[in-house]
């Protein structure tokens, strides 16, 4: 075999280059190596949320920066993202029994008309590595339905997903439900979506576009984070 | 100049036959067609670019009167439509080439109808595998199937031509998928008007 077809055995590797290796087998989207991985990296004692942080959602983040730049496509970012789960589903029971308190809620959905989920489940996922609860309303969803939502669950932010130019209009009929009712402040709301931009985002009122799924975790925990030293600093 | 090409349609690769078809039918020999490759449908993120360049060529060749882009939206997210008016040209009407050969307003009630659907046009069916099931890497991890199609009901395929072995094609592809199947026969929808529109105002022999 040639030296650098060599096989890789991740259980000999030290832990800064098992986390490195975890990182290019989440670029390849390759699953039985990530749960291998997860469970060697417990095995050694990591924190649940370190494995979580340090190996699979830095992985990620690897590789949406490659989709943004054009150098993988969506079946890649798709395998990465089942690679990924499978390791989460290790991670979950273990992040439950923690009690680590959760960073927020979020409430997610694609809009009404449209039944694309790719990038919205992907959202949600990095939303969950971020440390968030996530209600995912699946496809398809009319403003009432985000409005039951909200009122059941009461989350931080809202979050809305549309990949049609005739679809992404409707995140504007939902937001302006939330102005008429009076909620709209209560909710953090963050849109994304493949033919969005930031001024679309703006025009509808949104309080963020989010070209990713890492930057939509980025942003959800920014901007959480600056409302409840807002609200703090207010009841200070 | 006269009896020259005077109308350059820059087209995705994908209706290259039907823009083909409509200068055939009407006999025209001052149109000339100029074709980006049709797999950039599946990375739209380059279609803006690309038709930019064309356009560029074009405009420093200095010897069309009149260009226009056969392209819809495509999934350009608005990014074509500031490029062809920064370039003071047209393009096709409707989103992408399912709206314009079902026709926009008939395309947006059928997608109403059922938010559920995959299209195929002649030109997908006849390249299904090479733009769906390799494209979407289908055919090496099959399991992705459910995370690209799980959320549809229903095939439409939109033909352009009664071509029995393009419909078998589309009866494969929905039984590929998992879908229902309904077969629309659009002809070249609005892309023959919107053609005749650009070559009636230009000079040359239009046949």
């Amino acid at each position: 075999m040639p030296e650098d077809q060599e096989e890789i055995v991740l259980s000999e590797l030290p832990d800064e280059e098992l986390v490195k290796q975890m990182h290019d087998d989440l670029y390849d989207g390759l699953a039985d190596e990530i749960v291998e991985g997860t469970t060697i990296l417990l095995d050694r004692g990591w924190d649940a949320s370190d494995v979580l942080n340090k190996a699979l959602v830095e992985g990620m983040r690897i590789v949406g920066i490659d989709f943004r730049d054009g150098i993988l496509f969506v079946p890649e970012v798709l395998l990465a993202a089942n690679a990924m789960k499978a390791g989460m589903a290790i991670l979950r029971p273990l992040l439950a029994q923690t009690g680590v308190p959760r960073v927020g809620k979020v409430v997610i959905g694609t809009v009404k008309g449209d039944i694309h989920d790719i990038g919205k489940n992907l959202v949600a996922m990095m939303l969950e590595g971020a440390g968030f609860e996530v209600v995912d309303l699946g496809i398809n969803n009319p403003v009432e339905r985000y409005l039951a939502a909200l009122d059941e669950h009461q989350p931080d932010i809202l979050g809305m997903s549309a990949l049609l130019t005739t679809t992404m209009p409707y995140m504007k009929v939902v937001i302006d439900e939330l102005v008429a009712k009076g909620i709209r402040d209560d909710y953090i709301v963050l849109v994304g979506g493949a033919p969005l931009n930031e001024e679309f985002g703006k025009a509808i009122g949104a309080d963020a576009y989010c070209r990713d799924a890492a930057v939509a975790a980025e942003t959800a925990q920014a901007l959480v984070l600056s409302r409840r030293t807002a609200a703090a600093g207010g009841n200070g | 100049m006269t009896g020259g090409p005077r109308l350059l349609v820059i087209a995705c690769g994908a209706i290259a036959r039907e823009v083909l078809a409509v200068i055939r039918l009407n006999g025209w020999t001052n149109v000339t067609l100029r074709c980006l490759p049709g797999k950039l449908h599946n990375t739209p993120q380059w279609i803006a670019g690309r038709v930019d360049e064309k356009l560029r060529e074009a405009a420093a060749e200095g010897r069309w009167e009149r260009v226009f882009v056969a392209y819809g939206d495509c999934g350009t997210g608005g990014a074509l439509d500031r490029v062809v008016a920064a370039h003071g040209v047209q393009r096709l009407p409707g989103d992408h080439c399912y709206a314009f050969f079902a026709g926009v307003d008939d395309w947006l009630e059928m997608h109403e109808a059922e938010p559920g659907t995959f299209y195929l046009t002649d030109f997908l069916c006849r390249h299904f595998d090479t733009f769906v099931v390799q494209g979407l890497r289908l055919d090496e991890h099959p399991e992705l199937l459910p995370a690209y199609f799980g959320n549809y009901v229903r095939l439409v395929y939109l033909a352009q031509t009664e071509t029995p072995a393009l419909a078998r094609k589309a009866r494969d592809a929905a039984a590929y998928l998992g879908l229902s199947l309904e077969v629309r026969h659009t002809g070249y929808g609005d892309l023959r008007p919107a053609l005749e529109r650009e070559a009636a105002t230009v000079g040359g022999d239009r046949g």
